[in-house]
């Protein structure tokens, strides 16, 4: 195919690969602005999950909130922002933090709602304060669920910065913006393929980080938790679930990222 | 630049001059949501139920269409448009996609939640298999799968916008078109009927949905 190999020639080009608009350069601006923007996030949901979830309230809150900014679309907010002015990384920054808010809500506010009642009442019968409770009993055991959360943000984040490159945010989006504008399709392509490299790799990789975080005795667990994906493989040697569990387990549909 | 002209963010003015230019947008913008979420209902639909009956098949289904939806929409975009074109059918495929995962889970969800009393007694009447899922697993899942019908209506609307990299994006047409020029009422109309479209679905699917399942007593 024609535009395949000009997608081929294009990444085989190393003058496209480095220098200031290189794929090294536009790559590294794209996990920056990414880190940063779920870093803002944490900082705001987490607290405020953790605080709803110790209350045992607003478990619905952010399924609400998840479902009213799946309404806004990530490409307005960051028209909006660019033309009241804030223009490039920051308002990239700002409105991926937005829309990762609610999957770190909904993780924080579940993780700790979801934590065994028993295991709470063994901790303040063994004398625990609230705090020493909430560091040493409920927050690793709410790990799994909060990590399912962080992860979804990120995903969905990095799935998210490439469209700041319609409003003048460098990322790996330029590429593609830049091909569409210059009606080279093979460096589209070629910048389709690498957004979308990147994003595969950053979702396997954070599996990986949100394996490592999870407490060993919880591992099993946040398998079942998590990997909707391989239900067969999933229960190994261990005995089948019966029948009846075959609806896939994992994240609720609210918790899927949102697209964009 | 003591005067800059006035550039308001909401303007009866502009909706006056623009009528035609928005009502297209939002025509367009209407016909590949309606479109790209009755197709991919209407191949959520079997697939969700052959991955009921034949649970071999839900764990890659359900991976393949998860690794789908975890490509960026700019990027399948991309991919896309050499071989479809510029133009609604790339949006289109993209958008089904990406509603495909959410709706055939909700399938799924749907018809896994049925409560197995429930299939026994149906069983227990004579039912076939057939006849069961038709007759009592798919009521029974209506709810789950229409909620997951709103999930995937309203975040379709929102996701049609990106379809402006290739010229189809509806209300993203306006969009861009506002940023371009700095117009800040294009924007803000094209943002507010954005919410209000999705909204509408919405409620609309919700109403929709109640009807439907007469049965369940709110």
């Amino acid at each position: 195919m024609d535009i395949v190999d000009e997608a081929l020639r294009w990444l085989n080009d190393p003058l496209n690969w480095s220098g200031p608009g290189g794929v090294l350069a536009l790559t590294w601006a794209h996990l920056w602005i990414s880190v940063t923007a779920v870093a803002l996030a944490c900082l705001v949901a987490l607290p405020v999950g953790l605080w709803l979830g110790r209350r045992g309230r607003g478990a619905r809150l952010g399924v609400v909130v998840a479902n009213t900014t799946r309404a806004l679309p990530t490409l307005a907010l960051l028209t909006l922002l660019a033309a009241s002015g804030l223009f490039g990384s920051t308002a990239t920054i700002i409105a991926c933090a937005v829309f990762a808010l609610p999957p770190l809500l909904t993780g924080a506010v579940d993780g700790l709602v979801g934590v065994d009642h028993q295991a709470v009442d063994a901790a303040t019968g063994m004398g625990m304060s609230r705090w020493r409770r909430l560091w040493t009993v409920e927050l690793p055991l709410a790990v799994p669920v909060i990590g399912a959360g962080v992860r979804t943000a990120a995903v969905q984040v990095v799935a998210t910065v490439p469209l700041a490159a319609l409003v003048g945010g460098r990322s790996l989006g330029t590429i593609i913006v830049t091909g569409f504008g210059t009606l080279h399709y093979g460096q589209v392509v070629a910048g389709g393929l690498l957004v979308a490299a990147l994003c595969l790799v950053a979702e396997g990789l954070l599996a990986l980080g949100q394996r490592a975080l999870t407490p060993v005795g919880l591992r099993s667990l946040a398998r079942s938790d998590r990997d909707s994906q391989h239900p067969d493989q999933r229960d190994g040697a261990r005995r089948r679930r019966p029948p009846r569990g075959r609806e896939p387990s994992g994240p609720s549909l609210e918790q899927l990222p949102t697209q964009l | 630049m003591a005067d800059a002209p006035p550039n308001p963010w909401l303007s009866a003015q502009y909706l006056r001059d623009n009528a035609g230019d928005v009502l297209a947008a939002l025509g367009q913008h209407v016909g590949l949501t309606v479109e790209a979420v009755v197709i991919a209902a209407a191949v959520a639909l079997p697939l969700g139920m052959l991955a009921h009956r034949r649970p071999r098949l839900a764990g890659p289904l359900l991976s393949t269409a998860g690794v789908l939806y975890t490509i960026p929409s700019l990027a399948l975009f991309a991919v896309l448009a050499p071989y479809t074109g510029i133009g609604r059918v790339t949006v289109l495929i993209g958008l089904v996609l990406y509603a495909l995962l959410l709706l055939v889970r909700g399938v799924l969800v749907g018809l896994g939640g049925v409560d197995p009393a429930v299939k026994d007694a149906a069983r227990g009447m004579g039912f076939s298999s057939t006849a069961m899922l038709w007759k009592v697993e798919l009521p029974l899942a209506l709810p789950a799968m229409v909620s997951a019908l709103r999930l995937a209506t309203v975040s379709t609307v929102a996701l049609t916008t990106v379809g402006v990299v290739v010229g189809a994006g509806g209300l993203g047409q306006l969009l861009f078109r506002g940023f371009r020029s700095n117009y800040h009422a294009e924007i803000m109309t094209a943002t507010l009927l954005c919410l209000v479209l999705a909204v509408i679905a919405d409620l609309m699917l919700a109403v929709a949905g109640r009807l439907a399942t007469p049965w369940r007593v709110r």
